[in-house]
């Protein structure tokens, strides 16, 4: 069902609110171009992306508040498209071109 | 994978899964039931009256914002009749209030609701940077937060207005109960997971409209009714023994969604076991009975013990718990077990129980503070106790 346009790279912007913004430049949104597959070959999802954002987005030293234990931390709510992630496949959802996601932790004060 | 349809309406694709119960609905039909929920709520616990005067504690976050959003939204739809007010409290930390206040400033335009903000100057004399800058940064969210805690009933009384509601939601509650069963707490556990605080000796009534609200929903709600909210973190030290609970409360949630609704009403069967405390959930959904629980489970342990020993922590906490205590009731079980617990040095004050009379227990343990008329357990209450000592260092770095 993917159509990965040109099989090089999938565009697509990544969204941060509810405090994650902080840690990555105080920025809400970003424009992500990523490659369409993995070095192994498989089409790129959410667990490729998650690691991309913290090797070359995230600005701030504290992974943790974003991973934890190599996985969203817990109370980090995740939509893709609008669509809460559990309904997605969440990890293994593969990424399409022009999809949009956010991230909003619910942690922060209320 | 093929995408799910909203399983009320059955039209629409679903994009929201619900910890509750996991069904899947789409945007409108979840906005629909989650106001419903909270009108549920609202009628069932009797939470407010015709032409009653309500103040929303409005910081800007996600809750608040909620809560006076759906507020608005059922006030209008099933005629509650209240008149609503946004109440917000300006600690006087620079830069802190900025933003948030702006976001409440927002609302009040957004929502068409009058907007009063009270400052801890107003108030106390000091702002939080002036306590920082007199104490340290250890320690001062003890004054922030006791001072906090009067604040909006400071606040409400100003303006005449008898009832305070908070967004407090489902989570909120879940991380108290948990951290009053690992403080071996019974009696602050019970009281946490009431709706309603505040009773006739308090002047103004504090309750809490989405106590059974996800934080998770709460913030999806925000997002899909594209609300103007506002997030931070309090600058200062938070406090490290609720954040524990905090990350407990998300943990068990990722494993198991229900386990957040589990432990509120968990908490509201202890509270029935509690002598004099209300039952405080809705008949409708606190069908989980007591049974099974018996006295053995309360009593019989050395829990009080338990606590962190020593440390800054350890004070604060004692100094918070000694506050919230005293608006508080405990109960002859938990006072049993510590009075037979004599070797403890530990021991705290437990204050009695309002209708305890016949222990000859003196009338005003529950009375009022003398300086500032706030209830209080102790003569003097906590927030002035503190400004006391305030007030001296004050006087002592003048000189
Ligand atoms: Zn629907
Ligand atoms: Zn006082």
């Amino acid at each position: 069902m993917g159509t990965t346009d040109n099989g090089n790279t999938i565009d697509i912007t990544v969204d941060f609110s509810g405090g994650l913004e902080m840690l990555f430049g105080n920025q809400r949104r970003h424009s992500v171009s990523l490659p369409a597959v993995d070095s192994s070959g498989k089409p790129t999802n959410m667990t490729f992306l998650i690691d991309y954002l913290c090797t070359h987005l995230m600005k701030d030293p504290r992974v943790d508040l974003f991973v934890l234990d190599k996985h969203i931390r817990p109370g980090i709510l995740v939509l893709i498209n609008d669509a809460d992630w559990e309904l997605e496949g969440e990890e293994t959802y593969e990424l399409q071109p022009r999809d949009n996601i956010l991230f909003v932790s619910t942690l922060h004060g209320g | 994978m093929a995408r799910a349809l909203c399983a009320n309406c059955k039209a629409e694709r679903a994009v929201i899964k619900r910890p509750k119960n996991h069904a899947k609905l789409c945007k409108v039909c979840f906005i629909q039931v989650f106001e419903d929920e909270v009108h549920h709520t609202i009628t069932s616990s009797k939470l407010f009256y015709p032409g009653e005067k309500v103040a929303i504690g409005a910081s800007g976050g996600k809750d608040s914002t909620v809560l006076a959003s759906v507020l608005k939204t059922l006030n209008e739809r099933h005629g509650y009749g209240l008149d609503l007010v946004l109440l917000s409290i300006d600690e006087g930390i620079k830069g802190y209030r900025d933003d948030s206040l702006d976001t409440v400033k927002r609302n009040a335009v957004q929502y068409n609701m009058p907007l009063k903000i009270v400052g801890y100057d107003e108030l106390y004399g000091w702002t939080m940077d002036q306590v920082v800058e007199t104490i340290g940064k250890k320690g001062n969210c003890t004054y922030c937060g006791v001072f906090r805690r009067q604040a909006l009933d400071r606040g409400a009384k100003m303006l005449g207005i008898k009832h305070v509601v908070t967004g407090h939601n489902a989570d909120d509650v879940a991380e108290t109960v948990l951290m009053n069963l690992l403080r071996g707490d019974l009696a602050r556990l019970s009281r946490s997971t009431s709706i309603v605080t505040g009773d006739s000796r308090s002047e103004v009534k504090r309750s809490k409209p989405l106590k059974y609200s996800y934080e998770k929903e709460i913030v999806l709600y925000a997002h899909h009714k594209k609300l103007d909210y506002f997030s931070t973190e309090c600058i200062y030290s938070p406090e490290a023994f609720r954040g524990s609970a905090r990350a407990l409360v998300k943990q068990l949630e990722r494993v198991r969604p229900t386990a957040i609704l589990d432990i509120v009403r968990s908490g509201e069967d202890v509270a029935r076991l509690v002598p004099g405390e209300e039952p405080s959930s809705c008949a409708c959904s606190g069908q989980k009975g007591a049974a099974g629980l018996v006295d053995d489970d309360v009593g019989g342990c050395g829990s009080q013990n338990g606590r962190t020993p020593g440390g800054e922590m350890a004070a604060m906490d004692k100094q918070l718990r000694d506050n919230e205590a005293s608006e508080g009731l405990e109960i002859d079980v938990v006072k049993t077990m510590v009075e037979g617990n004599a070797a403890r040095g530990e021991k705290r004050d437990l204050p009695i129980r309002a209708g305890n009379t016949s222990k000859g227990a003196p009338r005003q343990v529950l009375g009022n503070c003398k300086r500032c008329g706030y209830m209080s357990s102790q003569e003097i209450c906590q927030a002035c106790m503190l400004l006391e000592g305030l007030n001296k260092n004050r006087a002592k770095i003048q000189i």
